[in-house]
């Protein structure tokens, strides 16, 4: 087997420049802020905010953050799952309100459903949508051979592992050929081995579909090795406090994490982050 | 009190005025149901006299008893039974489907045994309580973390200091579960032996109130059973509140 | 296999200690043999078998009722937290209540007769099956209605196609115990006012002293109670959820 050199890392403009007129915005969040709890002051939760974020089309970008800091309730904004308390989220030029077409979510939590073989898994949400048989079968089809999971097309969640039911998870979210992809923490139940192995799987997918992906991840690694852009986020009540673009090829995979560049990466995230995690941890 | 609680509260009040009105109201005739006011009044008339209180005190002698029983030798079965594992497969199934099966049909074996009276009562009882007790204290054991286990061996304590100090604070949720589950059988099995077949306590009362006509006195001893279990309950489930509260579950 | 040795051996123990019981108790309790016996005589006359049907027609419909009634009332109640937060310690409350003292008031309303015992078996029987579909319903994975949200399913389709299968094995439970105990509502209430049916039969024969009658009904109701809970748990494993 021949040794394919390790990808270089390529020049692209900071976050800070103006963005130019060529390249789409597919998300755009605007003073966002989500706020639970009653009327009273005192009894309120600052989950989030007020953050701006733009997301290009076709972007591999990742967020990471203390625990606690709103970045699945971020997601849940990006999806139409929970409307902001302030501010506008849009997606493609429209307002979000509610679960817009084209969006595929992959929970951190094994969603996979345990009476249903993968096959039926897979096809779950197509069936739901009308599509016809054929087409199902087709797509059903690639996706199970994509995620490597035509051994077990007939088995049943429960006789899987972890990071196959994570597989199908994905495979299911990939039928619908969803334009923005949203993850949160979907490698967080397994190993670490697993999980780089599983990153090269969602670059992959990324490559292959062409979509727009938003990673949640508590992992720097995942977020450097894995992303064009990272997004730091502070302690509660989240807000972005820096944004790191990796200057990855498109063609990347886990090799990456031997570079130099992939540790001056980290080292920035973290520089940032230490300070946020430590005041989540109550030191300050 | 939490928004649910009033609004429970509202739909008891309102479902006891609504049988009230209904009652009142001739569209239930009074020899078949009266209104829950003279109910509560017959209630009232009844501990005020007396009457019934040589009942009362039986009844509630005897749900003692059983649940204690059951409770105590339950545990201690429970967890022989969970020592030896052979025991443990051959007995499963009859576990599983105990509470599937009419044991109260043995009643009558339990009178020949033990005479008309407290004794047959409370026999009965303890045998549909105490199953309840024997699973849920398999179940406790059965979740003690093998963690827990495994630091108590390495801090190299004896057998009974890990039973008293690790299992039982580890089963403690669990066996009050079992708890709450033989007081709540030993109330059922008292009072239902009584009713079908006994000369004392409030179930017997309530049946010949019932053969007699008096439904004044069954009525008011209804409520009587009800208020008294609706009580243990709601203290049970308080105690069990606070027990699970403080292990953040 | 072992557990087919444990559980003959454990079923040969109890039959000794039955037949020690008749030994030492004298005439007074029969014994495994004699029980036996009787119930053979018993089977042979046509009276006996009229008992049953009785029995069995009213807990086939109250078992029937029970369960349709459970699921329904747990399917509305589950639907709605707030509604399921509110009726569950109703509920609980009511499955505690030895619902025997109730009984003259079923009585009552329905005079004695079929409809009365029907009317106990679905008292017994229908609380438990609401409340564990209910708490299915309610305790459902989060990550399932999330994910049905993001597939922008119906509210129709996620119930149908999402939390109905998902919560299959809890309602196999409750069913489980619907039946037995619209069983034991019915035996109760036969016990109590009747003129027919196995309960009668045993209560009759209680009166008489005839223990052999007693133990005979008592014997075909227990077998009977257990091969039914075993061929509904065996209708549980079928389902395809089991891991």
């Amino acid at each position: 087997m021949s040794v394919t050199p390790l990808p270089k890392p390529q020049r692209r403009p900071p976050a800070g420049e103006p963005m130019s007129q060529t390249e789409e915005l597919h998300v755009v969040l605007k003073g966002i802020t989500r706020v639970f709890g009653g009327r009273k002051r005192e009894t309120q939760i600052h989950a989030l905010g007020p953050l701006d974020l733009e997301l290009r089309r076709g972007e591999f970008f990742s967020v990471v953050g203390p625990s606690g800091c709103g970045k699945s309730t971020l997601l849940d904004v990006v999806a139409g799952l929970a409307p902001p308390t302030t501010g506008q989220a849009s997606f493609e030029g429209r307002a979000v309100t509610g679960v817009p077409d084209g969006i595929g979510v992959v929970f951190q939590e094994d969603a996979s459903f345990p009476w249903l073989t993968v096959r039926d898994n897979v096809a779950f949400g197509l069936r739901r949508a009308g599509v016809d048989a054929a087409e199902i079968a087709r797509r059903v089809d690639y996706a199970i051979g994509f995620m490597g999971l035509r051994e077990f097309a007939g088995a049943l969640p429960p006789q899987l592992s972890g990071g196959m039911r994570q597989r199908v998870c994905i495979a299911r979210t990939l039928v619908l050929q969803p334009r923005l992809i949203l993850l949160d923490e979907p490698f967080g139940a397994l190993d670490q081995q697993t999980r780089l192995l599983m990153g090269d799987e969602l670059l992959r997918l990324w490559r292959e579909t062409n979509a727009t992906v938003l990673l949640i991840t508590h992992s720097l690694d995942e977020a450097a090795m894995l992303a064009d852009r990272v997004g730091v986020m502070s302690a509660r009540p989240g807000v972005f406090i820096d944004f790191v673009e990796t200057g990855w090829p498109r063609d990347r995979d886990s090799r990456v994490i031997a570079t130099p560049e992939f540790g001056a990466i980290n080292a920035r995230l973290w520089e940032k982050l230490r300070v946020e995690s430590l005041k989540h941890m109550g030191v300050h | 009190m939490p928004r649910e609680a009033w609004i429970r509260l509202a739909v008891i009040v309102a479902a006891v005025a609504a049988l009230e009105l209904l009652c009142r109201g001739g569209a239930i005739r009074h020899t078949a149901i009266i209104p829950p006011s003279e109910m509560a009044q017959a209630l009232w008339r009844i501990l005020r006299a007396g009457t019934f209180n040589a009942d009362i005190v039986t009844t509630f002698r005897d749900i003692a008893l059983a649940a204690a029983i059951s409770i105590g030798l339950g545990f201690a079965l429970g967890v022989g039974i969970h020592a030896w594992p052979d025991l443990r497969l051959g007995l499963e199934p009859m576990l599983a489907s105990y509470y599937a099966v009419p044991t109260f049909i043995l009643y009558p074996v339990f009178i020949i045994l033990f005479g008309v009276g407290s004794g047959a009562i409370t026999a009965v009882a303890v045998m549909l309580a105490i199953v309840a007790m024997i699973t849920a204290t398999l179940n406790g054991l059965d979740r003690i973390p093998s963690a827990l286990r495994r630091t108590a061996r390495v801090m190299r304590m004896g057998p009974l200091s890990t039973a008293l100090r690790i299992s039982l604070p580890a089963a403690l949720p669990y066996l009050f579960t079992g708890m709450k589950l033989s007081v709540a059988y030993a109330v059922i099995g008292v009072i239902a032996s009584e009713f079908i077949l006994s000369g004392s306590g409030i179930g017997y009362s309530i049946a010949y109130a019932y053969n007699n006509f008096d439904n004044q006195t069954m009525y008011g001893l209804m409520l009587l059973v009800i208020l008294a279990v609706v009580v243990i309950n709601t203290g049970l489930h308080m105690v069990d509140r606070r027990l699970n509260a403080r292990r953040g579950r | 296999m072992r557990q087919a040795v444990s559980v003959t051996l454990i079923v040969a123990v109890f039959l000794v200690l039955w037949q020690v019981l008749h030994l030492t108790a004298g005439t007074a309790i029969p014994g495994p043999g004699e029980t036996l016996a009787r119930l053979r005589a018993l089977a042979a006359t046509p009276a006996f078998w009229g008992h049953c049907a009785e029995t069995g027609q009213a807990f086939l419909l109250a078992a029937v009722l029970s369960i349709v009634g459970g699921l329904v009332l747990g399917v509305l109640l589950g639907s709605h937290r707030l509604a399921g937060g509110v009726s569950e310690p109703i509920l609980i409350n009511l499955y505690a209540l030895p619902k025997v003292t109730l009984y003259p008031v079923v009585l009552l309303i329905f005079g004695l007769g079929m409809s009365a015992k029907v009317a106990f078996g679905v008292m017994h029987g229908m609380i438990p099956l609401t409340l564990f579909t209910m708490n299915a319903i309610l305790q459902t994975k989060p990550v399932y209605r999330r994910t049905a949200s993001v597939m922008r399913l119906t509210p129709l389709q996620a119930a149908w196609t999402v939390i109905l299968p998902a919560i299959v094995p809890e309602v196999m439970s409750g069913v489980q115990i619907a039946v037995s105990l619209a069983l034991l509502g019915v035996l109760i209430g036969e016990l109590f006012a009747s003129q027919r049916g196995l309960g009668f039969l045993a209560r009759h024969a209680m009166e008489l002293g005839d223990m052999p009658t007693v133990l005979a009904v008592a014997a075909t109701l227990i077998v009977f109670a257990l091969a039914l809970n075993a061929a509904l748990r065996r209708l549980a494993r079928i389902s395809p959820r089991a891991s």
